[in-house]
């Protein structure tokens, strides 16, 4: 099943074989759609570069790898915000949660903590990691209260975090750069050490591939108790092949990417060894990467398993209807912002680490794109509509963009910003099209 | 005449108070609904029946008055005190989510779930079916968001959501408004079935005909205040219009 729970009803007689075949694998043709437009942009970008500047720099396991890591931070706040959006509210202060979090994250683990645990203790970026999550879920619930109680629009109160809690991480500071961050958090961020590696990868793909299964299998046991149709057996086999076939390609992709050699001699240095002939240590997955896994996960079960995802569509749908059928309303519209809090506070958590260090202007303007995400993911701004692929899809797309743009030699601000703009409003006008032929 | 009815009214709604910003909505208004009883209540547009009904369906709260279930005195402050009294509504704007599913709608805000705590879709999806096929066997739209039904289909759907939960006492606020000929006489036909099962239903309405057709009493409203009660077979639908118009108390009324 699909994050929306429906699926268009089409009618059978006029339909061509395509629409057959989405209709019996039921695949969510927008799903489609915007898998081909990211496999387009990444062509395209590749294209450019082979045909314009001799070598096709996009599909190679260094870029798409890196492309990974920095669609995790905004990825996993779009997640957070689809929830947002559904409910028809915004939270535009998402960006700077990141950096009031990312901020007290850092000063706790550079000059707080250490001097009272030692420097380098191992719980020290364990409690950084919980204080910046907590802290995150707390600034989240405080605006969700006076969005839900006190009925205070939640443009302006997320407006006026916006501003505050920027200025809140340049106090903090006063304006200082946190520098170096804790060498076990700093891994959070990726880079070479901040991965599985090759094994761990593959044993990742394959608990991955078990999960995929499994999950088809129970569906159809379930459907079959109750007796209803059953998708045919070769769609079932043609939407199992695929996602583990994606599955296995982003492992293969990831384990192509060597690390380089000044990281190889560091480490064969470490072991008292000379680096030997053709050694080829794998990245594999980044930590980040894995931590928006996870986040994906766990809010794909929130949204479409759960009591609680049901409100949240409900209260979309029709906030009267919801509040009528005994859905506390109010509480829900803070525990969502709160959840989104939380969810900026992960991000502030990988930005810092990546950094590998807190700056005053760590997650400035990534409200824009994690609103953007979400609503190139088909979020509807009208409230009631959305997905959490969608909106990661549509993270990975803006991220697409931005790093096409420095790749092919555009990589001066002005040219990306104009692309990132023209993507999100044809992307929205795309869905108006296509919800307007479905209906 | 009086009330038909001996014994302990499953609802009773005494000196009903409640005004919006010195307003008063509803002013000192009681009625009471005994099992499997159909209560009509009517009036003009503003007369104060929806507002009345909502203190019961938990929508409003009201500002003085007592509400009885089975002669005990209860308080309904939101939606899930009505619905733990067996209090269901089947509200005008129909109250549904137009973005969701027949099953989901039907089971909202009280969703099946697994041993593990999930919502269990093909249980709902299963059950709602069942319930459907009674109530209206020609409703195959399951897994389509409700907007893309007809408003006889969406009004199936309110009324299984009543049904479904065992309902002791219905509310319908105008439930037909929105139907043609056909589906009209299914809501009829349903409003029959569920009297004969004991439910208590009151019936808010504005077709003079259908009152006279499917109530037993008839409440009339007017400005907030309650002009009287009669017992529908008293009286002829001229006594009614009379009362609703003029505020006029017929000698059968009480």
């Amino acid at each position: 099943m699909s994050d929306t729970p429906h699926s268009p009803q089409t009618n059978s007689k006029t339909e061509s074989a395509f629409g057959r075949f989405l209709r019996a694998t039921e695949i969510d043709p927008r799903l489609l759609g915007m898998l081909g437009a990211l496999l387009l942009i990444w062509v395209g970008f590749h294209a450019y570069g082979a045909l314009v500047l001799g070598e096709g720099s996009f599909l190679t396991p260094r870029n798409l790898w890196n492309l990974s890591v920095q669609t995790a931070s905004i990825g996993i706040m779009a997640t957070g915000m689809v929830l947002v959006i559904i409910t028809r509210n915004i939270d535009l202060s998402v960006g700077s949660i990141v950096g009031v979090v990312g901020m007290y994250a850092g000063l706790l683990q550079v000059e707080w903590l250490p001097p009272v645990l030692g420097l380098g203790h191992p719980a020290i970026w364990i409690l950084a990691v919980v204080f910046g999550i907590a802290l995150g879920a707390v600034i989240g619930a405080l605006q969700g209260t006076l969005i839900a109680y006190l009925a205070i629009p939640s443009f302006i109160v997320t407006l006026g975090g916006l501003m505050l809690w920027r200025g809140m991480a340049f106090l903090a500071s006063s304006g200082r750069t946190i520098s170096p961050v804790d060498s076990t958090f700093a891994l959070l961020g990726g880079g070479p050490y901040g991965a599985i590696g090759a094994t761990g990868s593959w044993i990742v793909c394959a608990l991955a591939a078990a999960g995929v299964i499994w999950m088809m299998i129970r569906g159809r046991a379930a459907r079959k108790l109750h007796g209803f149709a059953l998708r045919p057996i070769w769609a079932e086999y043609f939407v199992g092949g695929l996602s583990c076939g994606v599955i296995i390609i982003a492992t293969l992709v990831v384990n192509a990417y060597p690390w380089p050699k000044g990281i190889l001699k560091d480490y064969y240095a470490k072991l008292g060894q000379e680096v030997p002939e053709g050694a080829f240590i794998a990245h594999g997955f980044a930590y980040p990467v894995l931590i928006m896994a996870l986040v994906v996960l766990a809010m794909t079960v929130l949204m479409t398993r759960t009591r609680f995802g049901r409100y949240v569509f409900a209260i979309g749908g029709n906030p009267e209807a919801a509040a009528l059928s005994g859905i506390n309303t109010r509480a829900m519209t803070v525990k969502i912002f709160m959840l989104m809090g939380a969810l900026a506070g992960v991000a502030a958590v990988i930005a810092s680490a990546r950094l590998n260090s807190a700056t005053n202007a760590l997650g400035d303007l990534d409200e824009l794109m994690v609103i953007a995400a979400a609503v190139v993911g088909g979020t509807s701004l009208a409230g009631g509509v959305g997905t959490i692929y969608g909106a990661i899809i549509g993270a990975l797309v803006l991220v697409s963009l931005q790093t096409g743009m420095v790749l092919i030699g555009f990589g001066d601000g002005s040219y990306r910003k104009i692309v990132i703009g023209l993507a999100l409003v044809l992307a929205v006008y795309l869905d108006i099209i296509y919800r307007k032929r479905i209906k | 005449m009086s009330n038909p009815n001996t014994g302990t009214p499953l609802v009773e709604l005494r000196d009903i108070s409640i005004a919006f910003g010195g307003i008063k909505a509803v002013d000192h208004v009681s009625v009471d609904l005994y099992p499997g009883e159909v209560v009509g209540l009517l009036g003009h547009n503003g007369a104060g029946k929806s507002t009345l009904i909502k203190c019961l369906s938990g929508a409003y709260q009201k500002d003085a008055g007592q509400i009885l279930i089975n002669g005990h005195e209860v308080e309904i402050d939101d939606p899930r005190d009505a619905r733990a009294h067996n209090i269901e509504t089947i509200y005008q704007t129909l109250a549904l989510a137009d973005n969701l599913d027949a099953a989901s709608n039907l089971f909202l805000g009280r969703e099946l779930v697994n041993s593990f705590g999930f919502v269990d879709e093909t249980r709902m999806e299963a059950e709602t079916r069942k319930i459907m096929g009674r109530l209206n066997p020609n409703f195959q739209k399951f897994n389509v968001p409700v907007s893309a039904l007809s408003g006889g289909q969406r009004q199936s759907v309110a009324i299984a959501r009543a049904v479904y939960f065992n309902a002791k006492i219905l509310i319908m606020d105008e439930p037909t408004a929105a139907l043609g000929p056909h589906e009209t006489q299914m809501v009829a036909e349903l409003i029959q079935e569920l009297k004969a099962q004991g439910l208590g239903i009151f019936l808010i309405e504005h077709d003079i005909h259908s009152v006279m057709k499917l109530c037993d009493r008839a409440v009339v409203m007017k400005n907030g205040q309650r002009v009287g009660c009669v017992n529908v077979g008293d009286v002829t639908d001229d006594d009614i219009l009379g009362m609703i118009i003029m505020g006029k108390k017929p000698p059968q009324a009480y």
